[in-house]
């Protein structure tokens, strides 16, 4: 709360503003959502990037997970040179000594879901990562051990994928009796 | 004594050396991480396991029925006689798809469901949830809810810090601790119980405040309560703090370093065990946690002995956390007066019609909240505790992401145990203190 304020701030004024210049952080568009900092990173230079905020003191790495986009009902909000895709990776750092977390927003299209791993800058991203792919069957390319997590092994489907149903247990309502 | 030399030194070819500065030290973790984690499908495992030589090493399967892996755990360790060299944590018994059934939830349900994740401290997992959920509809909450969740939130850490060590007691044997840890969670339950109506998994906290207002003679019980808790503290110091056969267990045994805790996306107890001082209540502060007082308990060598002494220490912080709130707990509103996201009381609905229509509207909609994203995290009595919400202006979120920390705490094991003996196996998980429901959802 406390710490959104300056963000919320910059914010304000981006909407104020009648041409504001694109902000950027290592070449990627940055965009602020409720006030929170967002990075909408190309796939390619995800690793590159990590990389160098590890170097601007975002030591760690919070959460790595996706979401997907499948008939979301209206477009998303994008900067505009970032072209929507169907799977959205999204990473959350944290720099403990600014005590801002940043989140890193990575398009990834649905005829190729694979982006690089974390793995060898943050090793805590491996069991993230097995649980998106296990959820939503994105790749992580150089991934020490990429296999199910949390489904059975032998499990068929990504489960938080829009296109997979939620089960249903028929249920079987003994009637009421009849008179 | 155990062995607790686990540096890289002894394994890689470069010999002994410091561990390096953050920037740099990527490829070094990644050394040390080869050299403790298993890696190994069942297949596998079941091929080694037929050869016949005098080299190989054991594959035990601990769990997922075992006493101490505190629920449907299950470690695959690969022992040389009775040092354990790699272990893989084996976890999804307990799968429920929470995540998958929070999109089919609205947002005055869905608490209901985040409640059942960590069941040692269901208050956590609500208040992730409902300040996603308030930050992307842009709620500003009345200050009584605030203090309120703040209340509940120290209460719940403390029922899960005394059960962590009445677990912790019983797993190292202790058992007189685990009958003591219990008695006091039953207290606090009830506490709980008095104030929510169900002693877990409460669905208390609710998307623009909490379901009630706190019951007429709280204060008077949890003075009694607080006070009772906070003299049998001094009595577990005498019964195992200052105790030689305590001490002789848990210290120097699972260390973790700052350096391996960062790396691995460590937080809360477990990293504060490093002396590394990290405590979102009083680095990111949410609620109104910058307006009370309290420490931030840091250990120094990230053994189980520290990650013992710091929840310990930490349920006198939560303790002085609650004695503040109690005696500046504000008046007025514990809800949101926005119709559009708190339904109206039961009496409104028979004389106004538009009462009626906003309460079938949220309790069969949901609450509409604004199209975004969020991300909230909060110091849950494991760790950060976060909540990502994406939202497409419907009264269900298109996506409700939990980050467990308990889930990637799992993580540090291998590494806690790794050149140690089997028989610490038991008192390092327990250290830990996963929650398999959150750790599998």
């Amino acid at each position: 709360m406390a710490d959104d304020i300056p963000a919320a701030d910059a914010a304000d004024e981006a909407a104020v503003d009648p041409a504001p210049a694109p902000e950027e952080l290592h070449g990627a568009p940055v965009s602020y959502s409720r006030g929170q900092k967002v990075l909408h990173v190309a796939r390619e230079q995800l690793t590159d990037t990590v990389a160098k905020l590890r170097d601007d003191s975002y030591l760690q790495c919070l959460d790595v997970t996706a979401v997907d986009y499948l008939g979301y009902p209206s477009p998303r909000e994008l900067p505009e040179s970032i072209t929507p895709e169907r799977f959205e990776l999204v990473v959350t750092l944290i720099s403990h000594q600014l005590a801002e977390r940043i989140r890193l927003r990575v398009q990834v299209p649905e005829s190729d879901p694979t982006v690089d791993t974390l793995f060898t800058l943050h090793p805590g991203t491996e069991a993230m990562e097995r649980e998106v792919f296990d959820m939503f069957g994105i790749h992580f390319t150089g991934h020490p051990d990429l296999t199910r997590v949390l489904m059975p092994e032998d499990w068929e489907g990504h489960p938080l994928r829009k296109d997979y149903a939620v089960g249903r247990i028929p249920v079987q309502f003994k009637g009421a009796p009849s008179r | 004594m155990t062995v607790i030399d686990k540096g890289i030194s002894d394994f890689t070819s470069e010999g002994a050396q410091e561990m390096l500065p953050r920037q740099v030290a990527g490829g070094v973790e990644v050394l040390r991480e080869v050299g403790s984690v298993l890696r190994l499908s069942e297949a596998d495992a079941a091929v080694l396991a037929d050869r016949e030589d005098d080299a190989q090493t054991t594959i035990l399967n601990m769990g997922p029925q075992h006493p101490s892996t505190h629920g449907v755990l299950r470690l695959m360790i690969e022992l040389d006689g009775e040092t354990v060299i790699r272990v893989k944590p084996v976890v999804g018994y307990l799968h429920t798809g929470m995540e998958k059934t929070g999109e089919e939830l609205t947002y005055v349900q869905g608490a209901t469901n985040n409640t059942r994740m960590d069941y040692l401290a269901p208050i956590s997992n609500e208040m992730a949830y409902c300040l996603a959920a308030e930050k992307l509809l842009g709620v500003e909450l009345p200050e009584r809810a605030v203090w309120i969740r703040m209340l509940l939130a120290e209460v719940g850490r403390i029922i899960s810090h005394v059960t962590f060590l009445a677990t912790n007691g019983m797993d190292i044997a202790a058992i007189s601790m685990m009958l003591y840890g219990f008695r006091e969670r039953e207290e606090l339950l009830r506490f709980m119980e008095m104030v929510t109506g169900l002693r877990m998994n409460h669905n208390f906290i609710r998307v623009g405040g909490t379901a009630a207002d706190l019951p007429d003679g709280w204060e008077a019980r949890l003075t009694t309560i607080l006070d009772n808790t906070e003299r049998r503290l001094e009595e577990y110091d005498v019964l195992m703090t200052n105790q030689p056969i305590w001490q002789e267990r848990l210290q120097g045994v699972g260390t973790i370093t700052t350096e391996e805790a960062l790396a691995l996306g460590v937080t809360g107890p477990i990293l504060r065990s490093t002396g590394y001082a990290w405590d979102l209540r009083k680095d990111m502060p949410y609620l109104a946690y910058d307006q009370v007082d309290f420490d931030v308990i840091v250990g120094q060598y990230g053994d189980c002995f520290d990650r013992y002494a710091i929840r310990l220490n930490e349920i006198r912080e939560s303790i002085r956390i609650c004695r503040q709130v109690m005696k500046r707990m504000p008046h007025g509103d514990y809800r949101v007066q926005d119709k559009k996201v708190t339904p109206p009381p039961r009496a409104r609905i028979d004389e106004s019609m538009e009462a009626l229509i906003h309460h079938f509207k949220l309790f069969t909609e949901g609450i509409k909240v604004p199209e975004g994203e969020a991300y909230v995290g909060i110091e849950s009595p494991r760790g950060e505790l976060g909540c990502y919400m994406v939202s497409d202006g419907t009264g269900k979120p298109w996506r409700m992401r939990t980050r467990p920390p308990s889930y990637i705490h799992l993580q540090c094991l291998p590494h806690m145990m790794h050149r140690g003996v089997i028989a610490d196996a038991v008192a390092v998980i327990s250290s830990v203190d996963p929650i398999l429901g959150e750790v599998d959802r």
